[in-house]
């Protein structure tokens, strides 16, 4: 007990340490796959892998124990579309990596060398209990904007779990302008590159052929040649419920594309289309507001409708903030929960919104094998919290990250601490750290 | 006589509709003019509210936990609400009429309704399209004679979410943070109108925007003009309070003879009539902002966004300034960067009036679910705040920095009857507004989709009347 407790202690406040086995003991237990909390679960870790979750889960001997002392333990939350790691403060275009508007290259730019695992939002996002993230670049000077990642939110130097692990283009009216200012402009341009890289890939040297007229570079047409083929999901902002609906019909000329949707403020409109062209679906949840022409029939209820249709619905943020506030997942899957409450209003319930925040994301872009739930065989990314992790306010108070357990220490604790007592001592408050 | 009738009608709706004006409605002076040049007149309140309470209903609430937005709390409590104002707040005790509508609120809670001190709804609608681009006259780095007022769109379907979503009942709408003096601000009436002087706030005095920082720079330092630097907003900002002062001089002496619309919204500020509305992140220029307001003779009411108030909270308490913050907002500029989410329990912690405010279409959908973020922080600190107590953040506190403090803001007995019915206890993510009601009149209620606001834009579009 002495040991667990000690242990349990070292895990909280702890620097990065390289023990990769631990098993959490008495937990209100969730899976993420959308199963129902188990009580007094139990979590396995062993060699940075979950080994077993559940009810009635032996602990092997010798191995690191955590007593959760009863409070709920989870799955890391994985940002279903985000730009971790991409940028430190918006404004400062230094430090800004999100988008490559005047680059010459586009499906080809690979976001993999631009992470910053170093940066402070990293930190931030993993004491909120984030610790993967689908991150997609933001836009290039063409149409596609390139190949995103998943990562990891680790304290270490190397936060890439899967480089080029999905391909990104915005349709509706961001697209339109990017292709010439129309749909018929966006719809053609996106065909034509297809077919250029499809064209590329069965002799190479029609591209060299084209010389100066050609749609894309070299880079860009391997990139597309791994859309085309399936290799690469394509996501695809789009929120007009037309838009959404020609986007599916993508799949009659290239069947092989693997599309998952971006925002899809108007999904619900056509939530039947979507299940039966089973695509996934990553939503900004809360979005609400008619803010432009193609979101119109926004609404709070869209998760749940689409849910309720068959769709696979992730609940992300990127509406408001896509790097720094990761941590609104939980909030945002909890007001889901509420909308159960009110008449007329769709939405989820708890464990299907967790799921939203977790493993739901993590089969949209082909991983939930090895992400998102803490069923057997997925990484060790476990989260003990101080509440009920979809209520408002609740932190972790550990997490681990393949096994490690992880600084909770943020850059903003460091302030809050240094001006606990506003007021300046014996000496300026450069001296207090 | 009928020049003294007239003036004295003037005066009356002035008094009515521009509370703060201490001159009443017409302002002249009567000494030592030039024959030649007689003292401007004018209307201190031109556009005045129109805004008149709907029809209400004698209304009981019982069975429900009160926070009264002065951080009072009522278990099991009753409210009466009669002739669109509060009529009566009690415990079970309490004697309740027999010939009301009463609502039970078992396993429910009661506040005021949420005051968010920072919008930009309406002049910033949505549709968020350029055409609807309204929020900053950035022609100029000081444009003190634009009012927010004459820019709000009534149609901008943010309004009905805000009441809907976030049982906000009063809003001030402000211009934005391009200008250094970017206009007056006006508050209103979280109702559905035709008109803007439908929506006014009645006896609320005006505000003026103004902003520190890095977007005038940016915004006239990109023009090639001044300021450029924060140096040059603090030399702009002076030379344009030296222009009011004098100008506020001679309109004392009577001494002036022709309108000007921008001195006349400073002169208001130096007279203290009009409320300062400072948009400023950093704690260094906060500071000095205040010496600023000393060297020129006027209050600065609220420090907006805020990031850094933590760094100053005993200056802002011992000033008497509020600060309007975001929970956990950081990062997006260099002057956001040193937000923590502390930062709204510290400076209720350090005695200073603090405010939760949401500067976003988004988030004045969910200013109770800001508070609980920052009242959880605070309470991971160890401070012991009160659900209660956190409420002051979003009615009470807001109204006395508008100005409105003695009308609206908390459930006390004669304060007008805006109120929300919350679903549970309304720092739960899980919770929603059941029923709202403003000046006693009930605008929303979740049980009934007739009672759920629709406006023009949204008529006859996809999903309209839809829950939002």
């Amino acid at each position: 007990m002495m040991r667990a407790l000690l242990l349990s202690a070292a895990a909280l406040i702890a620097a990065p340490v390289a023990a990769q086995d631990v098993a959490i003991t008495n937990a209100k237990l969730v899976i993420g796959d959308g199963s129902a909390p188990i009580e007094g679960g139990t979590v396995v870790v062993r060699g940075g892998k979950v080994v077993a979750a559940g009810a009635g889960v032996a602990v092997p001997a010798g191995i690191e124990r955590v007593d959760a002392g009863g409070r709920w333990v989870t799955p890391g939350i994985v940002a279903a579309f985000s730009r971790v790691g991409l940028t430190e403060v918006d404004a400062v275009s230094g430090t800004n990596d999100r988008s490559a508007n005047k680059s010459r290259f586009s499906a080809g730019l690979d976001i993999a060398p631009a992470l910053n695992p170093m940066g402070s939002p990293i930190a931030v996002n993993r004491a909120n209990g984030v610790t993967r993230a689908i991150v997609a670049p933001g836009s290039s000077g063409n149409l596609f904007a390139g190949q995103g990642a998943v990562v990891d939110l680790a304290d270490d130097n190397d936060m890439v779990t899967k480089p080029r692990a999905l391909q990104y283009v915005a349709f509706g009216e961001d697209g339109s302008a990017k292709a010439g200012g129309s749909r018929a402009a966006l719809f053609l341009l996106f065909r034509e590159q297809l077919l250029a890289a499809r064209s590329y890939a069965r002799n190479p040297a029609t591209l060299a052929e084209w010389g100066s007229d050609a749609l894309i570079q070299r880079a860009d047409a391997d990139a597309l040649v791994r859309v085309i083929d399936g290799t690469t999901p394509l996501f695809v902002r789009v929120d007009r419920a037309t838009d959404i609906l020609n986007v599916l019909k993508l799949k009659t000329e290239f069947p092989a594309l693997k599309l998952v949707l971006v925002g899809a403020t108007e999904g619900w409109l056509v939530a039947n289309d979507i299940a039966a062209a089973r695509v996934p679906v990553l939503v900004s949840p809360l979005t609400d507001l008619p803010g432009s022409f193609e979101q119109l029939g926004a609404t709070q209820s869209n998760a749940g409708r689409l849910f309720a249709a068959g769709v696979p619905v992730s609940v992300g943020v990127f509406d408001d903030d896509d790097a720094h506030k990761m941590g609104y997942a939980t909030q945002y899957a909890g007001n889901l929960v509420g909308l159960t409450r009110l008449p007329g209003a769709s939405g989820l319930n708890w464990d299907q919104a967790f799921a939203s925040i977790s493993s739901v994301p993590a089969r949209a872009v082909g991983m939930d094998a090895s992400i998102g739930s803490l069923r057997a065989g997925r990484v060790g990314d476990v989260v003990i919290w101080d509440n009920d992790p979809l209520e408002l306010g609740s932190r972790p108070t550990a997490v681990w990250i393949d096994g490690k357990a992880q600084s909770l220490v943020t850059r903003q604790d460091r302030l809050r601490d240094r001006y606990l007592t506003p007021q300046e001592g014996n000496l300026p408050k450069a001296y207090d750290r | 006589m009928i020049r003294g009738v007239k003036a004295g009608l003037l005066a009356a709706v002035s008094l009515a509709f521009a509370g703060c004006t201490a001159n009443g409605g017409e302002v002249e002076t009567a000494s030592s003019k030039p024959a030649a040049e007689k003292p401007v007149k004018f209307n201190k309140d031109p556009y005045p509210s129109t805004y008149k309470g709907y029809p209400t209903r004698l209304t009981v609430v019982r069975n429900v936990t009160i926070f009264d937005g002065e951080g009072g709390r009522i278990d099991n409590g009753s409210i009466v609400l009669s002739s669109g104002k509060v009529l009566s707040v009690g415990g079970p005790d309490m004697e309740l009429p027999t010939d009301a509508d009463v609502v039970d609120g078992t396993g429910k809670f009661l506040t005021p309704g949420v005051i968010d001190i920072h919008s930009h709804l309406g002049d910033y609608p949505s549709p968020s399209v350029e055409a609807h681009s309204d929020g900053n006259e950035a022609t100029s780095p000081t444009t003190p004679e634009v009012w927010s007022e004459h820019s709000v769109w009534p149609q901008d379907p943010g309004f009905s979410r805000a009441l809907a979503n976030g049982g906000v009942t009063s809003l001030q709408i402000l211009p934005g943070s391009a200008n250094l003096m970017g206009g007056r601000s006006i508050t209103l009436k979280n109702v559905p109108s035709r008109t803007v002087q439908g929506m006014k706030f009645p006896g609320a005095p005006y505000g003026l925007k103004m902003a520190c920082g890095e977007n005038p720079k940016r915004v006239y330092g990109s023009k090639g003009r001044m300021p450029s630097t924060r140096m040059g907003n603090f030399a702009v900002n002076r030379a344009t309070w030296q222009k009011a002062a004098a100008y506020k001089k001679k309109m004392d002496e009577g001494k002036v003879v022709d309108r000007d619309l921008a001195m006349e919204t400073l002169a208001g500020v130096l007279s203290g009539e009009i409320l300062v509305h400072n948009h400023c992140y950093r704690a260094d220029e906060m500071a000095l902002v205040i010496d600023m307001s000393k060297e020129f003779g006027y209050k600065v009411s609220t420090f907006h966004h805020a990031v850094e108030s933590y760094k100053i909270a005993d200056i802002l308490a011992k000033e008497g300034i509020c600060s309007a913050m975001w929970a956990d907002w950081w990062g997006f500029k260099m002057e956001a960067y040193d937000s923590v989410p502390e930062n709204i329990p510290l400076v209720y912690k350090a005695g200073a009036c603090t405010i939760v405010h949401s500067d976003d279409a988004n988030q004045i959908q969910r200013l109770n679910q800001e508070a609980a973020k920052a009242l959880a922080s605070g309470r991971r600190m160890g401070m012991q705040i009160s659900d209660e107590q956190a409420w002051t953040w979003l009615s009470y506190n807001p109204a006395k920095a508008l100005g409105i403090g003695d009308k609206t803001g908390s459930l006390k007995p004669s304060k007008m009857a805006d109120v929300v019915l919350w679903n549970g206890n309304p720092f739960s993510a899980y919770t929603r507004p059941e029923k709202v009601w403003i000046d006693g009149a009930m605008m929303y209620d979740a049980m009934n989709p007739k009672l759920r606001p629709v406006s023009d834009f949204e008529l006859g579009q996809p999903g309209e009347g839809d829950v939002k």
